[in-house]
């Protein structure tokens, strides 16, 4: 076990240096500088711009910084919030968005695994149609459209609840782009559980437990949840991906100060370091989420040989 | 035997004669079946048909500015009946171009990562051994990626342009296509007909195309049917994030993306192309699974 999850992460770095040196070029690539202002700057002035950022070295040795920099976790200053570094600004953004985020993913996870069962426990029921139905409408709805739309209802016609803002993270706050956030994921999670339940409960192991004459109960928490959550929760990578990607736009949206918005803002900023920081600072997240969730797999499901 | 029994008999035989039924026809029969797949396929072809053939519905050009009707409520009289934008266009008109370049969008980057998908897969299944391990291992470390934020940073970077949309979004919808398509292969290749294919001494890559690839039709219908909404989605995600189409020119996106700015004032900005957009992610939805439904029985 504990050689398989080495693996994983030392099969992580050549992803990681991908990633890194892709954000890297990429960048440099973009026409237009971090410095381009309607105004030409004195020429002297512009020199010493690049030469503080070590723009005017050659671009590999530019890069060999870089990635030395990152080695020791400094991801360098930001060029448009002047006296701030990088680490700083993700450091202020990040919880924020680890919160909408992290309560995203868990709400997700639970509400649509146990939708998922409920609707597989009744499969061809009213009670499957309408939680099916639910899921169709979760997955096809936008969140970009969602948060209008809850907007203009509960904050612009019921006043129920604040249109956007932070609020230093009031509960009333959350509500709204937490919803947004979670709704499409528990669609997707209480599909996936649905059809894995079905199949579950009609597998061997299940019908000699029931014939052993275990309680119902006892034969859906015991025997039929752990093989069941297996294709949930390998769905959990790519739900992360999907709902910190998600968090740019609902950030955006309710006006939220989390990484999202930084990114979005720094982009059209051409801000260089600011959105290198944020795309490495999320890949290596993902990435590592990714591992965890492997590992949690394989520890789960025996048929999965390390 | 009378002439009277022949016919009978004959007739008996038509009767008992059995039709075969291929896996199409079958699959088609099971997709008849089912309701909401045909429902939406109907719909959706209306909505289809509307928006390629959307300025003979509407007396208004989609650019057309009329200061005098700005942000106007929709109403039959002054033949807005979507309402206008908040700098006076007709936003009937502009939907449907809105759902014109949504849609188009949505099927072009969906064809360029079917190609690059069924090419990269097939081969690398197809070949197997080390290739195929080199191959799927690229695969695997660019799916750990966080795409969408290249996307975004490709769209700062070198402006708004179209086609770029198209390559980065078939881009970074290759990588699943790839991967069902590759586990496919590989059941694939062990059949007869490749064999006998090999056995004649036709080349690798005609075995590719002219036995394999037309073999992984079924399960790429079905998984078109998915990356269209899945595409259609991202694009109104950079749309949305102003990153999208250039103005004039709009899609679904932008448009809820315009709404969403004066909703207050103007809620229809917003509810008209949200509602386009979700009917049609809706029923693209629901003819994918409708399509693996009938396409594989073993899944119900």
């Amino acid at each position: 076990m504990l050689r398989y999850t080495l693996r994983r992460f030392l099969g992580a770095w050549p992803t990681l240096l991908i990633l890194m040196t892709l954000a890297f070029f990429m960048m440099r690539a973009a026409p237009g500088g971090p410095f381009d202002t309607e105004k030409t700057l004195a020429p002297e002035i512009q020199a010493n711009l690049d030469k503080k950022y070590h723009l005017d070295e050659p671009l590999i040795k530019q890069y060999g910084r870089y990635l030395f920099d990152l080695a020791q976790g400094d991801f360098g200053p930001s060029f448009q919030y002047k006296d701030y570094s990088v680490n700083e600004l993700i450091a202020t953004g990040f919880p924020v968005s680890l919160r909408l985020g992290g309560t995203a993913i868990i709400l997700a996870f639970f509400i649509g695994s146990l939708l998922g069962t409920i609707a597989a426990l009744r499969q061809n029921t009213a009670i499957d149609y309408s939680v099916m139905a639910t899921a169709m409408t979760g997955i096809s709805i936008p969140n970009f459209v969602l948060a209008p739309l809850m907007i203009l209802l509960f904050a612009v016609n019921l006043k129920w609840l604040p249109a956007g803002g932070w609020n230093d993270g009031a509960f009333k706050n959350t509500i709204l782009p937490i919803i947004a956030l979670t709704l499409p994921y528990v669609a997707y999670i209480s599909r996936l559980m649905r059809s894995s339940m079905i199949e579950v409960l009609r597998s061997n192991p299940i019908r000699t437990a029931r014939a052993k004459g275990l309680p119902e109960h006892t034969v859906i928490l015991r025997h039929a949840m752990k093989p069941a959550l297996l294709p949930v929760i390998s769905f959990l990578g790519p739900a992360t991906a999907g709902i910190l990607t998600g968090s740019v736009v609902i950030e955006q949206i309710f006006g939220i100060p989390g990484l999202g918005r930084y990114f979005v803002q720094g982009a059209l900023n051409r801000d260089y370091t600011l959105v290198m920081g944020v795309v490495v600072f999320y890949g290596i997240l993902i990435i590592f989420f990714n591992i965890i969730v492997d590992v949690v797999y394989a520890l789960l499901d025996p048929k999965v040989r390390y | 035997m009378t002439t009277q029994d022949i016919n009978a008999l004959q007739s008996l035989n038509n009767k008992t004669e059995i039709k075969g039924r291929s896996l199409w026809s079958d699959a088609m029969q099971r997709l008849m079946r089912n309701k909401a797949a045909i429902t939406s396929l109907v719909i959706l072809g209306i909505i289809t048909i509307m928006v390629i053939i959307a300025p003979v519905f509407s007396p208004f050009e989609f650019d057309a500015i009329d200061w005098n009707l700005i942000s106007t409520p929709p109403s039959l009289a002054n033949g807005h009946i979507f309402g206008t934008d908040a700098i006076g266009r007709d936003l009937f008109v502009r939907t449907l171009y809105g759902g014109r370049m949504s849609l188009m969008i949505g099927v072009i980057a969906t064809l360029v990562s079917l190609i690059i998908g069924i090419s990269y897969g097939a081969t690398a299944g197809y070949i197997g051994g080390k290739t195929d391990a080199i191959m799927m291992r690229i695969v695997d470390i660019l799916y750990a990626m966080p795409f969408m934020f290249f996307v975004i940073l490709l769209m700062v970077f070198f402006g708004r342009n179209i086609y770029l949309i198209f390559i980065a979004i078939g881009a970074i919808n290759w990588l699943d296509m790839a991967r069902i398509v590759r586990g496919q292969t590989l059941s694939l290749k062990r059949k007869e007909f490749v064999e006998a294919a090999v056995a004649c001494g036709v080349s690798t890559p005609r075995i590719i195309l002219r036995h394999i690839v037309p073999n992984l039709l079924g399960i790429v219908v079905v998984y078109i049917t998915l990356t269209i909404p899945q595409v259609i989605l991202v694009e109104s995600f950079l749309s949305f994030l102003g990153l999208g189409v250039q103005e004039p020119a709009t899609s679904w996106g932008a448009l809820v993306n315009e709404g969403a700015q004066d909703m207050e004032i103007a809620p229809w900005a917003l509810l008209f192309p949200a509602v386009f957009l979700a009917t049609t992610l809706f029923c693209f939805n629901f003819i994918g699974d409708g399509l693996r439904d009938a396409l594989d029985p073993k899944d119900r």
